[in-house]
């Protein structure tokens, strides 16, 4: 009885999980012509005509170019920020653990709107600078809490050896530290270029003409074209953001560090 | 072979506005073995992380082969320091820790080999070089660890507390491995500890701190036949320590007379050194416990707890009963305030 109940809730929770995923990989293979499931036959042509639709194209490219530089500058400021907050007895450490988590904590709407109307808006940034600028904000915390929890696992002193065997600090840094934190960085870069490649709030508001972002320039194709095509995307999408993890969770064990 | 190798001259360590160290002054000579002994929190640790450079003093001088290095960088000291976790670097092999700082000398790989090899081989690692440290037993992570320090010919090797992490039986073998080890090189070596059997075992001298003063300086010998104060012959196991006033020991809850006469303000006894079963005095047992070659009392006197080692041939008293127990003079270890 008890095993029948168990049973029954692990079912329901995975088709749950997983159902939306099956449902849109056998949309995108429909034969027909609209959105439909069940599918209207089986074939492969929605996945093909995808690249052949040229702001696709475009969109994923920035999407890719903001998930790949977002992300790597993000580590760039966030490394040296959680080692700092880390290693030393900053003044206000609390308040800017606060700061640098805000992007996740404020919904994305609010940060969209904020940027737009700030910075793209009086300053005239470009719509590709003010998503960049988004996408790395979004980015930074994730970078500052997964690379301090492994350098929550490196003893100090290791640092202070390699001092005293005749390191200066930033060789102490990149010739100890880094090395042994390569997994947390790793695993920081994945975890926000999927969460960069996804966004949608916080890019709605900056997208603008001619420049959107992968997943905003779905949501536009659907409004006029509401054919199979963006299912199959989708699926493509999900199969890309499944195959970094697993690697990723292949290479270095990425679940310790999320 | 230089009196003064390492020299601190009136020097004051602090954290912050806490002051850990006042005013210190320390001679250590060239190649001998000295350990900093004491309780924790009497400064010794901080005045080996003075000595390598991880601290910087508030006041004073250190220097060291005639160099003043007060202000020198740790890194450019040429000191080695043994962490009481070893601190070895995860991500290389014992090989690649032993070598890396030759590496950053940009030696000849001949030469950064040879040493290497030279260092494994002082401390009996041979055919462990390819294992990481996660891979090696707490004792080789240790040898690996004396091993870095030691191929880079250090002036002085400092380790912090580097038995406490080992268990019984490799304790014993490290202590003769590291003084083997300081033999064979010759090396100036500070040890800091708070296990005084340790000090007493391994130091050409201790240095016994308390509250970040030299409490006694001497010899392993003097320091345990002849403790100068309390504390020190407190910290070397004379645990019965009484006031003596005109006739009488004294302490917080009530007196006995005294059977001889002491010029001394105070005395102290080792528990070895109480004499059980017979004498003028009575204890209730309020403890007993099994020592191997004797037996541990702890007696309820009229001078309070005293402590006492019995014969194990003798028959145990059970808790609660009294023994009689005599002070002796002749075990009696005299002590100025």
């Amino acid at each position: 009885m008890r095993n029948l109940t168990t049973s029954t809730i692990l079912g329901l929770t995975l088709t749950f999980l997983i159902g939306p995923f099956i449902i849109i990989i056998f949309a995108g293979a429909s034969a027909g012509e609209t959105l439909a499931f069940p599918p209207d036959g089986l074939s492969l042509k929605w996945y093909l005509k995808v690249f052949t639709i040229e702001s696709f194209r475009e969109s994923f490219l920035l999407s890719l170019f903001l998930a790949i530089f977002g992300t790597v500058t993000a580590l760039l400021l966030g490394v040296p920020a959680a080692y700092a907050l880390n290693r030393y007895d900053l003044p206000g450490a609390e308040t800017i653990r606060t700061v640098v988590a805000a992007p996740i904590i404020v919904p994305g709407i609010i940060v969209g709107l904020a940027l737009l109307r700030y910075l793209v808006v009086p300053l005239d940034f470009t719509v590709t600078m003010a998503l960049f600028m988004a996408h790395t904000a979004l980015v930074l915390p994730y970078a500052v809490r997964v690379v301090s929890s492994s350098l929550n696992n490196l003893r100090a002193d290791m640092e202070e050896a390699a001092v005293l065997l005749g390191c200066t600090r930033m060789q102490a840094f990149t010739k100890v530290v880094l090395p042994n934190i390569r997994g947390g960085v790793l695993a920081a870069f994945i975890l926000g270029f999927v969460t960069s490649f996804n966004q949608v709030p916080v890019s709605l508001f900056l997208s603008g003409p001619g420049v959107k972002t992968l997943p905003i320039d779905m949501l536009a194709y659907m409004e006029i074209t509401y054919d199979p095509s963006v299912a199959a995307l989708s699926a493509l999408l999900a199969f890309m953001s499944l195959s970094i993890v697993f690697v990723a969770e292949r290479l270095l064990g990425f679940s310790r560090y999320v | 072979m230089s009196e003064k190798f390492v020299s601190l001259s009136d020097l004051t360590l602090s954290y912050g506005s806490t002051v850990a160290v006042p005013n210190l002054d320390l001679d250590i000579v060239e190649g001998e073995l000295i350990a900093l002994l004491g309780p924790s929190g009497c400064g010794k640790t901080t005045t080996m992380r003075a000595i390598a450079g991880l601290l910087t003093p508030a006041s004073g001088m250190i220097e060291i082969d005639g160099q003043d290095v007060t202000r020198l960088a740790a890194n450019k000291r040429g000191i080695g320091l043994v962490f009481q976790s070893y601190a070895l670097f995860p991500h290389l092999s014992a090989f690649e820790n032993v070598a890396f700082g030759l590496r950053l000398q940009r030696m000849p790989e001949a030469e950064i080999r040879s040493r290497t090899e030279a260092g494994i081989e002082t401390v009996g690692l041979m055919g462990f070089e390819a294992r990481k440290p996660a891979e090696m037993s707490g004792g080789q992570q240790q040898r690996v660890a004396l091993a870095r320090s030691l191929v880079m010919d250090p002036k002085v090797l400092l380790l912090d507390e580097p038995l406490s992490n080992l268990d019984a039986r490799l304790r014993l073998e490290m202590r003769s491995e590291l003084q083997r080890v300081q033999k064979d090189t010759g090396v100036t070596m500070v040890f800091v500890t708070h296990d005084q059997s340790e000090a007493l075992a391994m130091a050409d001298r201790i240095v016994l701190m308390k509250d970040g003063k030299i409490e006694q300086l001497g010899t392993p010998s003097q320091l345990y036949a002849e403790p100068a104060t309390a504390f020190a012959a407190e910290f070397m196991g004379f645990e019965n320590i009484f006031c003596v006033e005109g006739e009488n020991l004294v302490s917080d809850t009530g007196q006995l007379p005294l059977g001889f006469a002491a010029e001394a303000p105070m005395l102290a006894w080792r528990p070895g050194g109480v004499q059980v079963g017979r004498g003028p005095f009575s204890g209730r047992v309020l403890s007993s416990s099994f020592a191997g070659g004797h037996r541990e009392y702890v007696l309820d006197s009229l001078l309070g707890q005293i402590k006492a080692d019995a014969p194990i041939e003798t028959v145990e008293v059970p808790l609660g009963h009294n023994i009689d127990f005599d002070l002796p003079q002749s075990t009696a270890l005299p002590l100025a305030a």
